[in-house]
């Protein structure tokens, strides 16, 4: 097997306070420029300055073979898609230096290029040249991507008129005709909606299972889990695990639980400071412990913390429940009845919510918090997770060995429908009856 | 969706290497050549939209020079009796409007160009190629309304019975020249305009003083001699003046001394602008 990516040494170093520091305007700049000789004089005895730096990549080293399918994965902020950047040369390393070998396919996001006011056509050849495609590329693959697409008859309409599916049909129909020999895909998987993420997913199987060369990054365990031989988990700009894909997925699971229990102590907080921002998730039992693994019998509690700097009243608060194979089971947000809408105060806030009890099987779960102003924008989208366990303590059969498979575990009444079909309504208390259904005739 | 490749060469193995640059860098127009499809398309992009963004369309390439040929030859020629250079033998509607078509192709460039890197971060930001593809297209796609407009001067100069010379055959010439100097200035201005974002107020000033410093609606002999050689730094000068000469032959002046270095001007302006665009592209995508 040869190398297809050789990774030695890369090294990415951003200034800290970069929007104090750096002379945004060039006023600014011309002022700096001229007290700058002055300011030497200030400080004739440090010859440091002020200017402190942080390095988003540190030493990062490690090849990719030639047909390998490698997940990146690890915490926000942990330098994964700064390395993806530099792999793809959008931003150049401070330090270090890469080798690959063959035709790279990049995709960093769905949708990027494409313009409004053009129609689905027009976006078709813009789109796939921006991808790197040649023009006759484009004209010999067209029938093919609009076909994938679904969108034939609205080909000459302008983008601008496209539902969110159809926009992300088409974009990502594009992306799917690239024929590269190395792909470097980021978290496109986020886009779009569950069929969609499942198609993604389809077509990447099928592109990994081709013998490309594919390099993926994720917050997707599933996917991760489910596309890639081998992962690279990275912390702190530098690569903490490598092995076999199982392995290192579950150890980094286990660890997130480990390290901090169910709480996600933010970094930095998450949202728009002129609006609100999430700065802490916490997941508790019934009890007030965030160290799991939870009991599936107890009610689990949720706490989301938000900081609100500008009154709204459309403001949403929320969070997405993944199963550890990152599916999202559903999103809940405070939108009730419009009168049980919670209102957030300016300052600080404590939401709480209860999953209820008896709901989760036994297994990892993510919840993403999330945050939009109603019909408007999103302010956190997903962008973060925290990792919970929960074993299955609550009713079900004394028969059942093994765990049963999926997310969901409510207890159902089951019943034998005698009669005909209006007796479904009024099954007796069958409680933990394990009788096997006989489907109403 | 961002999607880039590596466009296939020659030989079957791509080997793309990835190491940071330091100090002055190459120029990279091996690799801009690569990429003349995408700059293909995003001139392309960069015409439908406008077009079909504007309500007028493509009347305002036509009213635009138009009407500011009209504002000029009231103002400068029927009050304040400005003339149309030594030769004298020019009407004056005719003299501005051919400084108007290269003035607009540059000054519509620097509008487009200058701001055309911000305005494309969402590319910058996930897609990698030669960065010099924005403003490139984004200067090419002047072209179209320079065209609209060259219809309307051969218009003009039949009503007026001015009758081209040979010289006109160096008009191409001129044009690219226009071409180069708007490149180097977009170049310099969209680099600028990542690192500082008033540069946006900026450039609206910038074109409106250059105008008056580069001869569009006076002639050279209307300013003391001794000052000619600081406006022959201006490269838009020996571009306009170039471009009468060739529209109007004998009956304009001839390329002096100040015609070249103003050339000279323009290069000094499109290679530093390469230059210094090319040594800034590596933090386009941490900044913009």
């Amino acid at each position: 097997m040869s190398t297809a990516i050789s990774i030695s040494g890369i090294g990415k170093r951003y200034m800290i306070g970069a929007t104090q520091k750096r002379n945004d305007t060039l006023r600014d700049a011309i002022t700096s420029a001229a007290t700058a000789p002055f300011r030497r004089l200030r400080h004739a005895g440090s010859s440091t300055g002020h200017v402190s730096y942080m390095w988003a990549l540190k030493d990062v080293s490690f090849d990719v073979e030639a047909g390998q399918v490698i997940g990146i994965i690890g915490r926000n902020g942990a330098g994964k898609s700064t390395l993806l950047k530099v792999l793809t040369r959008i931003t150049q390393p401070t330090a270090g230096r890469v080798e690959i070998h063959g035709r790279v396919g990049s995709l960093l996001e769905v949708g990027t290029g494409f313009h409004q006011e053009l129609s689905g056509r027009e976006n078709i050849y813009l789109n796939g040249a921006i991808l790197g495609m040649t023009r006759t590329e484009i004209g010999r693959k067209f029938d093919d991507i609009v076909e994938f697409s679904e969108i034939s008859e609205f080909l000459d309409t302008p983008v601008k008129r496209y539902s969110t599916g159809m926009y992300v049909r088409l974009a990502f129909a594009v992306a799917a005709h690239l024929d590269p020999e190395i792909l470097l895909v980021d978290e496109v998987l986020s886009v779009g909606d569950v069929a969609f993420q499942r198609k993604c997913l389809g077509q990447m199987g099928e592109i990994a299972g081709s013998g490309r060369t594919v390099l993926l990054v994720s917050h997707n365990m599933g996917a991760v889990r489910g596309l890639c031989t081998r992962v690279v988990e990275i912390e702190g700009g530098h690569p903490v695990a490598d092995g076999r894909a199982e392995e290192v997925v579950n150890n980094y699971i286990a660890k997130q639980l480990q390290a901090e229990g169910a709480v996600l102590n933010l970094p930095r907080p998450l949202g728009r400071s002129d609006e609100l921002v999430i700065t802490a998730v916490r997941v508790l039992d019934d009890q007030g412990k965030t160290v799991g693994p939870f009991h599936s019998s107890r009610p689990i509690v949720v706490e989301i913390d938000v900081d609100v700097a500008r009154g709204n009243a459309a403001y949403q608060v929320g969070f997405d429940l993944l199963s550890g194979g990152g599916l999202v089971l559903r999103t809940w947000h405070t939108d009730g009845p419009p009168d049980a809408w919670p209102q957030l105060a300016v300052g600080h806030n404590t939401l709480r919510s209860v999953i209820p009890a008896g709901l989760l099987n036994e297994g990892s779960y993510a919840l993403a918090p999330r945050a939009d102003v109603y019909r408007s924008h999103w302010i956190v989208n997903g962008d973060e997770a925290i990792w919970f366990d929960v074993v299955k303590d609550h009713l079900e059969s004394p028969f059942s060995w093994v765990k049963n498979p999926g997310p969901l575990a409510p207890v159902l009444d089951w019943g034998v429908a005698k009669g005909d079909a209006s007796d479904v309504g009024s099954l007796s208390e069958s409680g933990g009856d394990v009788t096997a259904p006989t489907p109403p005739r | 969706m961002a999607v880039s490749a590596e466009r296939p060469s020659a030989s079957a193995e791509t080997t793309t290497i990835i190491q940071p640059s330091k100090g002055w860098v190459r120029l990279g127009l091996r690799e801009l050549w690569r990429y003349r499809e995408l700059l293909y398309f995003l001139t392309w992009k960069n015409i439908l939209i406008q077009y079909k963004q504007a309500v007028l369309g493509v009347a305002w390439a036509v009213l635009n020079p138009i009407i500011t040929m009209i504002v000029f030859t009231v103002i400068f020629s029927k009050f304040l009796h400005v003339g149309t250079g030594s030769k004298g033998g020019l009407p004056y509607p005719v003299f501005v409007y051919a400084g108007l078509l290269p003035w607009n192709l540059f000054s519509g460039s620097l509008s487009s160009a200058g701001a055309s890197l911000v305005g494309n971060s969402n590319l910058i930001t996930k897609v990698y190629f030669p960065r010099l593809v924005i403003p490139g297209s984004a200067v090419l796609g002047q072209i179209p309304n320079f065209l609209i407009s060259f219809v309307v001067l051969i218009v003009l100069m039949v009503a007026y019975h001015v009758a081209p010379t040979w010289n006109v055959v160096f008009l191409p010439f001129f044009t690219l020249l226009a071409l180069a100097t708007a490149m180097g200035v977009s170049l310099w201005l969209s680099a600028l305009y990542v690192l500082y974002r008033d540069v946006q107020y900026i450039i609206p000033f910038l074109v409106q003083i250059w105008m008056y410093v580069s001869f569009v609606m006076y002639p050279p002999d209307t300013i003391p001699h001794k000052w000619l050689w600081l406006f022959s730094l201006n490269p838009m000068t020996g571009v306009i003046e170039g471009f009468r000469w060739a529209l109007f032959g004998h009956q304009y002046q001839a390329p002096n001394w100040e015609f070249w270095i103003s050339v000279l001007m323009v290069m000094v302006v499109l290679m530093s602008g390469l230059y210094y665009f090319r040594r800034m592209e590596r933090v386009f995508a941490d900044l913009v």
